[in-house]
């Protein structure tokens, strides 16, 4: 029909002009894909992150040197063309722990937002659904999680907890439950006042309203009409908390609280780095490089995100 | 400000801290080890000794005795004693505490100076050049992990250039204006890292909180009375745009203390940012539970001086 509409009817029908011209049309995946990709630095950062994460994923598959081959023939060495990013202090390749470290890395940040993202979203909708006490409550819990000192509390929990969880998982699988669990559980809170608050408008919208006139359930209405509208912003949230989970166990690793030191993440290897710095600075250079890159990236991501999936802004 | 508002805030905070306190104990309360545990492998120690130990320490006590006993002898300052420095907790941290807050006091106040003109001029013309720098700044500013930064100082200005030290002494010898300059010279760097990590974020809130203020009608009254633009923006304009900011720089404040363990563990900076992390290492439990309580405590009491501070900036909140 459209295109073919005589030029009368448009006057009792404004709305019907809109497609005389051929516009396409785009799912709403595809408008947020071309909105980020008008982001120009968020384009550039995710490929960068592509190329990070199927390094450290096929990386060691490709680059097979061990990473705990001791050699002290070669200690301390700058890169060469046996060891590209040089050795460390035991004079094991650099390269390979790294591509190794991480995975973990990279894992940790995931991992912690999944956490993160489900609490949050758990709560926020619990609080958002529910109006009086138990909003209320929900929002006293949210802002006092909001002002407890992060990192002390962090590495307090750790501190605490690490040898007998070790004792029961293992060294390495035991920190990294432990460090997703306290890193999520401390970061779900922005993502539970968002959800709050998407939820609050949302439920008082018209389409919500006649959901629940054609007898929807209460779980229905959430889960089929208000999260999905919700997921926006808390796609954007979650972005920024892998970034924020990353850094905040290389944090822990650098502290030397984190990950045992047969396990080189990132932020680990920079803690035995750090002691040599006037003999190799390359040890201590390529791990924070990394870091800073995975994070930088991650963190326009998100900006792009935030612009792509905002349905106000209008971009090009 | 009325005294009402003064007072509603104090008693806001009083359930924060026994929030805060709840979650400390249910931490330490849940964590595995029983101090009495080593007594229960020997075979020299008949039970009932063990237990009625247990009795004595109230060990056995109901879960909220234990609680109320704890709080109330934290209020009261008996924080126990430190087993590796032979002190007790309290002193310890009392001695320690001057030099985290002037270092974090001198990293806010640079990250305050660089931000403000930083995201005044940013927020004047969005979307032009500087904008964009500064913008591509920030990020990278709070990209770049703390550690990093420092360590990066660390490789050029103590390794390569030898300008700074990169151990912080608290005992420097000597008096008058060298002592001073020693004094500055080696927090240039711990202040530097925290205050530009600071700077980074704090740029973004500034910007858009002039965004917000930039387009309403009063400064466009103040323009068309003939006010020099310069006047416009200092006096019209930042004065509201930073009563927002006042806020966000009281909730930076948790982050800001995790940045300080980590500078202070970088520069060896003897606060009590690098005494928790030394307490971990030697298990010092009592220092670690008096840190992080201080740390709590301070971050509570930033987050009132905030409100109190915008109840007295902005009148209409305290009406409300």
């Amino acid at each position: 029909m459209a295109g073919s509409t005589p030029a009368s009817l448009s006057a009792e029908a404004p709305a019907q002009s809109a497609p005389a011209q051929p516009v396409r049309r785009f799912s709403p995946a595809a408008d947020a894909w071309r909105r980020f990709r008008r982001h120009r630095l968020a384009f550039v950062s995710l490929c960068v992150l592509t190329t990070l994460i199927l390094a450290v994923i096929f990386g060691p598959l490709i680059w097979r040197v061990p990473i705990n081959e001791i050699d002290f023939g070669s200690k301390l060495e700058g890169p060469t063309f046996v060891h590209p990013l040089g050795t460390d202090d035991l004079g094991q390749d650099l390269l390979a722990r790294l591509l190794y470290g991480g995975r973990i890395s990279l894992a940790v940040g995931l991992a912690a937002m999944s956490v993160a993202v489900t609490v949050g979203v758990l709560v926020g909708a619990l609080a958002g659904m529910s109006s009086g006490r138990v909003d209320a409550f929900l929002m006293w819990v949210t802002d006092l999680f909001l002002s407890l000192p992060q990192l002390p509390l962090l590495l307090l929990v750790i501190y605490l907890f690490r040898d007998k969880l070790k004792t029961i998982i293992g060294p390495e699988g035991g920190t990294f439950v432990l460090v997703i669990a306290i890193i999520g559980g401390l970061r779900w809170m922005p993502v539970a006042r968002l959800v709050r608050a998407q939820f609050l408008s949302l439920r008082e919208k018209e389409f919500v309203e006649a959901a629940r006139a054609l007898g929807a359930s209460k779980l229905r209405q959430v889960v089929r009409h208000i999260l999905p509208n919700a997921l926006g912003p808390v796609i954007v949230a979650g972005t920024i908390d892998v970034a924020a989970a990353i850094l905040a166990e290389s944090t822990l690793s650098f502290l030397g609280l984190g990950f045992p030191p047969d396990t080189p993440t990132w932020g680990r290897v920079l803690f035995d780095a750090k002691d040599y710095l006037d003999i190799a600075p390359h040890w201590a250079l390529f791990p924070g490089a990394a870091i800073f890159l995975a994070v930088l990236a991650i963190n326009f991501i998100g900006d792009g995100l935030r612009d792509a999936l905002d349905p106000r802004r209008v971009i090009g | 400000m009325s005294r009402q508002y003064l007072i509603r805030r104090l008693l806001i905070a009083i359930p924060a801290v026994f929030g805060i306190s709840i979650v400390l104990f249910s931490v330490l309360a849940m964590a595995p080890g029983d101090p009495f545990e080593e007594l229960a492998t020997n075979p020299a120690i008949p039970p009932e000794v063990r237990m009625a130990l247990r009795a004595k320490f109230g060990l056995d006590d109901p879960i909220w005795q234990r609680y109320l006993h704890w709080l109330l002898a934290m209020l009261q300052g008996d924080w126990g004693f430190s087993f590796t420095s032979r002190m007790d907790v309290d002193k310890l941290i009392l001695q320690r505490l001057p030099t985290t807050l002037v270092v974090i006091g001198s990293s806010q106040l640079l990250a305050i100076i660089v931000a403000i003109p930083v995201g005044v001029l940013a927020a004047r013309r969005p979307y032009s050049i500087f904008d964009q720098i500064a913008n591509t700044f920030a990020f990278i500013g709070f990209s770049l992990p703390t550690f990093f930064t420092g360590l990066l100082l660390i490789l050029v200005f103590s390794v390569q250039l030898d300008w700074l030290p990169f151990v912080y002494r608290a005992d420097i010898p000597g008096s008058g204006l060298p002592w001073i300059w020693e004094h500055v010279k080696q927090s240039i760097m711990p202040v530097t890292v925290l205050g530009l990590f600071q700077a980074a974020s704090l740029v973004r809130y500034v910007r858009s909180a002039v965004l917000d203020v930039i387009k309403l009608d009063y400064v466009t009254t103040a323009r068309s009375k003939g006010i020099g633009e310069r006047k416009v923006i200092v006096k019209h304009v930042v004065r509201n745009a930073l009563i927002p900011v006042v806020t966000l720089v009281a909730l930076q404040m948790p982050v800001v203390f995790g940045g300080a363990i980590v500078t202070e563990q970088i520069f060896r900076v003897p606060g009590i940012g690098s005494l928790l992390i030394s307490a971990m290492q030697s298990n010092d439990t009592p220092v670690v539970m008096g840190v992080t309580f201080v740390f709590a405590c301070l971050v509570i009491m930033f987050n009132l001086i905030a409100d109190i501070l915008y109840g007295w900036l902005d009148p209409r909140i305290a009406f409300r």
